[in-house]
């Protein structure tokens, strides 16, 4: 009996000291599988996700650049969020609203924000929002943050090439950037 | 069950001949810590991510300042994949054209194709991957993947034009 319970508490311990939860998201994603065998990196990611019906969502998982991003885009764009909806939206994770909703949607209690049925952020070219967000979190990150996109199997590719558009056009013009896939478990069909 | 255990280590002693009631047993019920225990365990192993996504790395062409510095290509260099919609794949050789063949993404389609020694001994041959809008994202990734597998050195996603759409749409089978 004592050498199971020892071993249990063993086991309680080391996953509560390696866990790092797993990140709510808005909608599930099933990500494509590939042959490549590189691991997302912990640090430096914005994750852009393309939900299969096409909606698009942000994600930068670090809290202090979460922070300088939503004061960024406050100052720059009159979005009039409090200290309160800043910090709100730093303990975020993925989140796709046009910023005139972003004020709205923080100020939602955290059940009502999740039953809240989030439109995307908008990437056509007359609200290329997507383009600023990217731009405003990477002016937060000191430039140090890498670009994935994470897409669901079935997402049309125009969304797909719209929004590698916008990551490439100025003024971002980043074109090295990461596709978020899983290990396929035999060769690609 | 520790009861079980308790049981049976107070047993032992009674064989020695101690007298019964002496002296009170050290052991504790631990079935509640063992029940919490394992809760814990239970729900860590459940709500932890144990596999990392992987990543692929893309990195797409700088955009020309100036297109008349851009060297012209040879148009026997070149094959063109035409990504479409219902995971269908067709390609054709070279720059000018009137129809597309019809292929796989199998191990017995394009991939043969792609390994053919003709195009493999070939130091500037070239892949352009265009997908049709309505294609999806996840033929696009296998694209790249198979890119990878036959180790194809130059290739880009590039935008269809309306005459390959065209012939895509002509295709028996693809609407």
């Amino acid at each position: 009996m004592t050498p199971m319970v020892d071993l249990a508490f063993l086991l309680v311990t080391f996953f509560m000291l390696t866990t790092k939860f797993r990140p709510e998201e808005p909608v599930p994603v099933d990500i494509p599988p590939s042959e490549s065998k590189m691991t997302l990196p912990d640090l430096h990611i914005m994750t852009i996700t393309v939900a299969p019906d096409g909606r698009v969502f942000l994600d930068v998982q670090q809290k202090g650049v979460r922070q300088g991003w939503a004061s960024k885009m406050n100052e720059q764009f009159k979005l009039q969020l409090t200290e309160d909806e800043i910090n709100t939206f730093s303990n975020l994770s993925s989140f796709g609203v046009p910023m005139n909703q972003l004020k709205g949607y923080l100020d939602l209690s955290a059940s009502d924000r999740k039953a809240f049925k989030q439109p995307g952020i908008p990437i056509d070219s007359a609200h290329n929002e997507l383009g600023d967000y990217i731009l405003y979190a990477r002016l937060a990150a000191e430039n140090n943050l890498n670009v994935a996109i994470k897409g669901d199997r079935d997402a049309d590719y125009k969304v797909v090439r719209d929004v590698i558009k916008i990551v490439q056009d100025k003024p971002n013009g980043i074109n090295n950037f990461n596709l978020i896939t899983t290990l396929a478990a035999g060769p690609p069909k | 069950m520790s009861e079980v255990s308790s049981e049976g280590g107070g047993g032992g002693k009674h064989k020695g001949g101690k007298p019964k009631g002496k002296k009170q047993s050290t052991h504790i019920d631990m079935t509640p810590m063992v029940d919490l225990a394992f809760l814990l365990l239970t729900f860590f192993m459940l709500t932890t991510s144990f596999s990392k996504p992987k990543i692929m790395q893309i990195i797409m062409p700088e955009k020309p300042k100036d297109t008349t510095q851009q060297k012209k290509i040879n148009q026997d260099d070149v094959m063109n994949l035409l990504v479409g919609p219902k995971d269908r794949l067709f390609y054709y050789i070279g720059l000018h054209f009137d129809q597309v063949v019809s292929t796989t993404y199998g191990v017995d389609g394009i991939q043969k194709i792609l390994m053919d020694p003709k195009f493999k001994s070939n130091p500037r041959f070239m892949v352009l991957i265009k997908a049709t809008p309505d294609s999806k994202y996840k033929n696009i990734v296998n694209m790249f993947d198979i890119m990878r597998i036959t180790d194809t050195r130059l290739y880009a996603l590039v935008d269809i034009t309306d005459k390959e759409k065209e012939l895509i749409s002509k295709v028996p089978g693809s609407n």
